[in-house]
C-alpha cells in the first residue's frame, strides 16, 4: 500500500506540474486548453531531439524547456491572439485543432515508435517499509517538489508573477491598475509551455515517449485542476497529487486500465458536489 | 440490378457522408443551436452502435443478449440509449459553465470505450461484435448499399426538417437565446438548465440513431472504430465549417468534409510508400488546418445563420 502511495505520488507530482500551466491558461484566458497535453509530448520530444544531438541527458532536459515555452508562446500568436475577442468556446475548438496539429506533427517527424531517454535498466533502491524506488523516480519527485516551490516563490515574490495572479483574479481591474495584460498573457504561456514540457519530460522519463503521452494524461490532468479549483495554482498542486494517489490505491480493487475512469469518476463526484474545487470560492456572476 | 464501379462508389460514400451529416445535425442541435459544448460525438455513436448491435444479433454465448430483434427495435433502443446518456452527462455539467460538459463529454467517450473494450461479457470486448443483420437486404450488394442509403436520407430529411422547424419555434428561440446569453434568457424567466438538458438530450439521440446506421450498413462493431477522431474531432469540423447555427450547414459540412477526407486517403495512395507511412498524419493535419483557417477567416461557416429579423420574413 505505501508503496502505491509513493507511485501515485511520482503521477501525482507529473500531473500537478502539467496542472499548474493548464490552471494558469485558465485563470488568466478563460479557456479550456486542450492543447496543453500536445505540449507536454512536444517538450519530450524537444529533449529527445537534443539528446539525439549528442547533449547529456541533463543540459538537454534543460535546454528543451524554454523551447517548450516557445511552442506556447508559438501557438497563442499564431492561432489563439486573433481569436482572443470571440470568446472562450471559438478557442476552446481551436485549441482541439491545435492538439492534433501537434500531435500529428509529432507523429510526422519522429513516427509512431515508443522512445526511451535512456536504454540501460536501473536497479531500485530497497527503502525503509518496502518501497522499491528507482533513482529517476526520485529524480522525478525531487524536481516535481522542486518546480512545484519555484512557482510558488515566481508567484508571490516576482512583479510579473504577481501581475499574473492580479490578472487571473480580476483581469479589467488588473488593466486599470496599469497591468500590461499582454505581457501577462505572454508570461503565462511561457510558464505553462516550460512546466508542461518538464511535466512531458518527466512522464517520458518514467514511462516512455509516445506521440499521444499528453493527449492522454490530459483527461486526469483536467480532474486534477477541477479537483484543486479551476483557475487556482495551489488547487493544481494539491489535486494532481491527491489524484495521483487516488489513482493508483485504486489499483488495489479496481483493474488498473480502468485508471482513467477512476479520474474521471473523481472528476463527476467534484461537479455534483463542489464545482468550485477544493480550493475554489464560491461562483460568483461576472 | 448493378451499379458500375464509380456509381457504387458514390453511393457507399453517401451512406457514409449522410451518417456524418445525422451526427452533425445533433451536434448542430448542442452547439450550434444552444451552445452546448459536446467533445464526446464518439462515446453517444458508439453507445447507438453498440446498442443496436445487441438488441439485433442473435443470441450468443460469449457476451449478453443478442436479442434477435428487428432493425426497428436496435434503432429505437440506440435512440432510446444515447438519449438517456445524454441526460446523465447533463446532470452533473449544465449547471456549470461550458468548460466543464467539454471535460466531462471527453471523458464520457474515452470511459465508454475503455468499457467496451475491457468487458467482454458486455459487448464482446476488443473482438467487437460481429454479424449484425442488415436490413432491406437481398437484391445483390450494390442494390442492398441503394437500400440503405434510402434509409440514411430518410432519416437524414426527418432530422432536419424537425431541427428546421424546432429553430424557428419558441423551443429554438429560447435555445438561440441560452447560446447568446444565458444570464438574460434565466432573468426572463426560462428554466436554462431544462432548454439545455432538453438540447443535449435530443442531440445526444440524433447521434445514437447515427451509430445504429452506423452498425447495421458496416455489420460489426468495436472499440477501435470508436476512436475520437474519427467520430468528434472531424464532426466538429463538419459542423464548424459548413456552419453551426443551421441543419444545411451541418449536413453540407458533412458531405464537405467528408469529401476531403477521403478524397486526401486517395491522394496519398498514389505516393511513394515511404511518405504513406505517414498519411494517416498528414491528413490529421490538412483536416486540422481547414478547421483553423475557417475559425480564423469565416468563424460563422460556410452558410450563415439568418438574423433575427429575418426569421420573419
Amino acid at each position: 500500500m505505501l508503496q502505491l502511495v509513493v507511485n501515485g505520488a511520482i503521477a501525482g507530482g507529473i500531473y500537478a506540474l502539467a496542472g499548474i500551466g493548464l490552471t494558469l491558461t485558465y485563470g488568466i484566458l478563460r479557456f479550456a486548453n486542450f492543447a496543453h497535453g500536445d505540449l507536454m509530448t512536444l517538450g519530450a520530444y524537444l529533449a529527445l531531439l537534443l539528446v539525439g544531438l549528442g547533449l547529456p541527458l541533463a543540459p538537454a532536459f534543460l535546454l528543451a524547456l524554454p523551447l517548450g515555452a516557445l511552442a506556447a508562446i508559438g501557438v497563442d500568436r499564431a492561432l489563439y491572439r486573433p481569436l482572443r475577442r470571440r470568446g472562450s468556446t471559438v478557442l476552446l475548438i481551436a485549441s482541439i485543432g491545435a492538439a492534433l496539429l501537434l500531435r500529428n506533427l509529432v507523429l510526422l517527424s519522429w513516427g509512431p515508435q515508443m522512445r526511451y531517454f535512456r536504454e540501460e535498466i536501473q536497479i531500485a533502491w530497497r527503502l525503509p517499509g518496502g518501497v522499491m524506488l528507482k533513482p529517476d523516480q526520485a529524480l522525478i519527485l525531487v524536481v516535481c517538489a522542486a518546480s512545484i516551490v519555484l512557482v510558488h516563490l515566481f508567484l508571490t515574490r516576482s512583479r510579473p508573477g504577481k501581475a499574473m495572479r492580479a490578472a487571473a483574479d480580476n483581469l479589467d481591474l488588473a488593466r486599470v491598475c496599469g497591468i500590461d495584460t499582454e505581457r501577462v498573457v505572454l508570461w503565462t504561456w511561457g510558464i505553462g509551455g516550460v512546466l508542461a514540457a518538464a511535466a512531458g519530460i518527466l512522464l517520458g522519463l518514467e514511462i516512455q515517449v509516445r506521440p499521444v503521452m499528453g493527449w492522454e494524461l490530459l483527461l486526469p490532468v483536467f480532474a486534477a485542476v477541477i479537483l484543486g479549483g479551476i483557475g487556482r495554482p495551489y488547487g493544481a498542486m494539491a489535486g494532481g497529487l491527491l489524484l495521483g494517489v487516488a489513482q493508483e490505491v485504486s489499483t488495489a480493487w479496481i483493474a488498473p486500465h480502468y485508471k482513467g475512469t477512476v479520474a474521471f469518476a473523481i472528476l463527476v463526484a467534484v461537479l455534483l458536489l463542489r464545482p468550485q474545487g477544493l480550493l475554489g470560492r464560491a461562483r460568483r456572476w461576472s | 440490378m448493378e451499379l458500375s464501379g464509380l456509381a457504387a462508389y458514390a453511393v457507399f460514400f453517401s451512406v457514409i457522408a449522410g451518417i456524418y451529416a445525422l451526427l452533425s445535425l445533433g451536434l448542430h442541435l448542442q452547439w450550434g443551436r444552444t451552445g452546448l459544448f459536446n467533445v464526446g460525438v464518439s462515446g453517444f455513436f458508439a453507445v447507438g452502435a453498440y446498442a443496436s448491435a445487441l438488441l439485433t444479433t442473435p443470441p450468443a454465448a460469449q457476451h449478453v443478449g443478442g436479442f434477435g430483434m428487428p432493425f426497428a427495435a436496435g434503432l429505437a433502443g440506440a435512440t432510446l440509449l444515447a438519449g438517456v446518456l445524454g441526460l446523465v452527462v447533463g446532470v452533473p455539467t449544465l449547471r456549470l459553465k461550458e468548460d466543464y460538459l467539454a471535460i466531462a463529454t471527453i471523458g464520457i467517450a474515452e470511459t465508454i470505450r475503455q468499457v467496451f473494450a475491457n468487458e467482454p461479457r458486455l459487448a464482446g470486448g476488443v473482438q467487437g461484435l460481429r454479424d449484425i443483420p442488415r436490413p432491406l437486404r437481398g437484391a445483390g450488394a450494390a442494390a442492398d448499399n441503394l437500400a440503405f442509403l434510402a434509409i440514411v436520407i430518410l432519416a437524414i430529411a426527418a432530422a432536419w426538417w424537425c431541427l428546421a422547424r424546432a429553430g424557428r419555434s419558441p423551443w429554438g428561440r429560447v435555445l438561440t437565446a441560452i447560446r447568446e446569453d444565458e444570464v438574460v434568457a434565466s432573468a426572463l424567466g426560462k428554466d436554462v438548465v431544462r432548454f439545455k438538458m432538453e438540447a443535449m438530450v435530443v442531440g445526444s439521440a440524433i447521434m445514437g440513431a447515427a451509430g445504429s446506421l452506423y452498425a447495421h450498413f458496416i455489420g460489426f462493431v468495436s472499440p477501435d472504430a470508436f476512436e475520437p477522431l474519427a467520430f468528434t474531432f472531424l464532426v466538429w469540423v463538419m459542423l464548424t465549417v459548413g456552419g453551426s447555427a443551421r441543419p444545411s450547414g451541418a449536413v453540407a459540412g458533412a458531405f464537405l468534409i467528408w469529401g476531403v477526407w477521403t478524397g486526401a486517403e486517395f491522394a496519398v495512395s498514389h505516393l511513394p510508400a515511404t511518405v504513406q507511412t505517414k498519411a494517416g498524419a498528414l491528413r490529421v493535419i490538412l483536416v486540422a488546418l481547414v478547421l483553423e483557417a475557417i475559425l480564423l477567416l469565416r468563424p460563422e461557416g460556410l452558410v450563415r445563420e439568418k438574423k433575427g429579423t429575418d426569421l420573419f420574413s
